[in-house]
């Protein structure tokens, strides 16, 4: 039972977590309920575990797919998935979900779409929730108050057949950010300023709870971003106490609440905060008003520095090890110590991804790329991270100024983040992409990749280079 | 799950820091079916140099580690992506044990689950083993599971602590579900309680 007298104060996991617990055992272990349970086309080896064993989907009403991973996006037709094993997927997700009666959002439905952007479009991604999916970016949800984390796959079987979880309560961090962003810098800068200032496994261990001013003020679309990348500091979940934007964002979406049910969640939801008073096992604080639009160098999000810097010098590193791990991602990237950042030449733009593929996203690089061309040289790409993204952008002419420009306007999927449908950039060809790893090969063998946010990445499609936005804002 | 008790193996060295699941098996590797051998996808990339050829300087290609059933790693090593993949690709090579200082969460709840024991030793005690490790290639190293220790080619041990239920699982080769399953009655009554 939830009797909040017998408590001190409480975190907002705290809150969550009592709530979702169907027993402890000894080892410190808790059965968690899980509400909402997110499948795609990876998911096929849960459902074998589940077959193996005669067992069935324990509740497919709280339970939600989508094709993604191996959806092509020049084309929404099946036969335009030429591969024999990425059809196999696409096909086993139809087939699972249909046998178990789970609503499924495949490759001709309006509303498909990677599953960290559909999961919050169809308001199914609510406050207070035990979120999990197959996929680490699932700490994405957390944006709206809810405790949400990636999962393997035989944890997924374990969700399927008893909707349940053992999970061990994570340690509770707070990233505390205040003041005002400048122009040209997003919360896609905000997210890799914090990685590179905490590192790759700086929040291991953790579920991190955002808080301050500046989260305050950003959009519902921001804070999925920061959310999205919890991950990429090694956090599992990233969680975002839900405010009044989070109520708007979600009032009238189609899986949340209505009428008088929507005023008794929202009533609910208020109380989902961390108590004055309460204990965080660990205060990060940033100054946004320090932050500069971010781009990676290296091979891990850590590597990243303001776009005015240069590539850092691996003989000034503070230890041997990382001397040699810097070494070694310059020389996989192709870049040497001391070039300004921004004379890098590009070869490939990826707009999208479920860190960056949504409406405010595609809004913000089209005001960069707007009267402008795609450089000489440059193959530059728009993957809307979902059909009603894309839907919307066009309705708001978007699509127009992309493809005016030279940009490739494709369909939604996860595309050239991580390359599982043959969306690949090419060995030793640099990209600018607005996804979330720049791990070596993760766009394909030998690509080489730049993270930063959208108008950075229009910025670099226009110029041919690594560019600071804020320069092309001012010409504008 | 097959039961794990008392490992003495050869130990391969991977000498990096945020070794990410991206390339213990890069994601082209995701859409082939479990019935595979998934250890021939592990580090597909970094085994292979660029001319498609083994490169032999890495471990992986050296005869002397060919028997390991041990990698002992650096930091944080399987972070990244949730891909379960990564976990099947080093078991199905032969891997039943993973040292290193940290691990990336998901990767080590998965490990657990599929009988590869995810054991952190301080960092000291890592890079020492590592360094002796490529200097001796092919010693070996002692896991005990049951004692929770782990002995080192020079002789010395070293306690590690370990989930006491996953060591429960892993020594008597049984899963979680199972276990979960046998406590229907308590979920059912729970979401009674919980309604919708």
């Amino acid at each position: 039972m939830d009797d909040a007298a017998d408590h001190g104060p409480r975190t907002l996991l705290d809150k969550i977590w009592d709530r979702h617990r169907i027993l402890a055992r000894e080892d410190g272990q808790d059965l968690l309920f899980i509400d909402r349970h997110f499948i795609h086309d990876v998911t096929a080896p849960a459902f074998e575990i589940l077959r193996a064993r005669g067992l069935k989907p324990h509740a497919p009403a709280r339970t939600f797919g989508t094709a993604d991973h191996y959806v092509p996006t020049h084309s929404r037709d099946m036969s335009a998935v030429n591969h024999p094993e990425r059809r196999t997927m696409i096909e086993a997700l139809t087939r699972d979900a249909g046998e178990a009666g789970i609503e499924m959002f495949g490759l001709g439905d309006p509303r498909q779409g990677i599953v960290h952007v559909v999961g919050p479009e169809q308001g199914l991604s609510l406050p207070g929730m035990t979120i999990v999916c197959a996929d680490s970016h699932t700490s994405t949800h957390g944006a709206f108050g809810a405790l949400a984390f990636g999962i393997g796959a035989t944890e997924v079987g374990h969700v399927l057949a008893t909707q349940s979880l053992w999970q061990r309560k994570p340690q509770w961090m707070r990233v505390l950010i205040e003041g005002r962003l400048p122009e040209g810098v997003t919360a896609k800068d905000v997210v890799l300023a914090l990685i590179a200032n905490i590192g790759v496994a700086g929040a291991a261990g953790h579920a991190i709870e955002y808080a301050g001013s500046t989260i305050a003020a950003l959009s519902m679309e921001g804070r999925l971003t920061i959310c999205n990348m919890t991950i990429e500091a090694g956090g599992r979940a990233g969680v975002i106490a839900p405010d009044e934007t989070t109520f708007a964002y979600l009032q009238g979406r189609p899986h949340a609440p209505q009428g008088a049910d929507w005023k008794r969640a929202v009533a609910q939801w208020r109380g989902l905060h961390s108590d004055p008073g309460a204990v965080f096992s660990r205060e990060v604080v940033l100054d946004a008003s320090a932050i500069a639009p971010m781009v990676t160098w290296g091979t891990t999000p850590e590597d990243a520095s303001p776009i005015d810097g240069r590539v850092p010098d691996p003989a000034a590193a503070a230890t041997a090890e990382r001397r040699e791990a810097m070494g070694r991602a310059l020389a996989y990237m192709g870049l040497s110590p001391g070039t300004a950042l921004e004379e890098v030449a590009i070869d490939r733009v990826f707009i999208g991804s479920c860190t960056n593929g949504r409406i405010e996203d595609l809004r913000a690089a089209a005001a960069v790329v707007q009267g402008r061309k795609v450089a000489e040289g440059v193959e530059a790409w728009v993957v809307p991270g979902s059909g009603l993204v894309r839907a919307q952008a066009e309705a708001e002419g978007l699509d127009k100024v992309f493809v005016r420009a030279g940009f490739e306007w494709r369909f939604a999927g996860c595309s050239m983040c991580l390359s599982t449908n043959g969306d690949t950039v090419a060995p030793g060809e640099r990209c600018a992409s607005t996804s979330n790893r720049n791990f070596v090969g993760r766009q394909g063998p030998g690509a080489r990749t730049h993270l930063m946010s959208p108008a950075m990445a229009a910025a670099a499609a226009v110029t041919g280079r690594l560019s600071d936005v804020r320069r092309l804002m001012a010409k504008g | 799950m097959e039961r794990f008790d008392r490992l003495e193996a050869v130990a391969l060295p991977i000498a990096q820091v945020n070794c990410d699941t991206d390339q213990i098996i890069p994601a082209r590797y995701l859409q082939k079916p479990r019935s595979d051998n998934f250890g021939n996808y592990l580090f597909a990339d970094s085994r292979l140099g660029r001319d498609g050829t083994p490169s032999p300087e890495l471990p992986f290609n050296q005869p002397a580690y060919a028997l390991a059933k041990i990698v002992v790693a650096e930091r944080n090593f399987g972070c990244g992506s949730s891909r379960e993949h990564a976990v099947w690709a080093l078991y199905d090579y032969g891997m039943r044990a993973v040292i290193a200082p940290s691990f990336g969460d998901i990767f080590a709840s998965n490990s657990l689950k599929n009988g590869l024991l995810p054991i952190v030793l301080p960092e000291d005690v890592v890079t020492g083993l590592i360094a002796g490790l490529l200097a001796y290639p092919g010693a070996s190293v002692t896991v005990d599971l049951p004692a929770q220790t782990v002995t080192l080619p020079d002789g010395t041990g070293h306690a590690f602590t370990v989930d006491p239920f996953a060591k429960h699982c892993l020594v008597n080769g049984i899963d979680e579900l199972g276990y979960t399953l046998g406590l229907a009655g308590e979920i059912a009554a729970f979401e009674r309680s919980y309604g919708s």
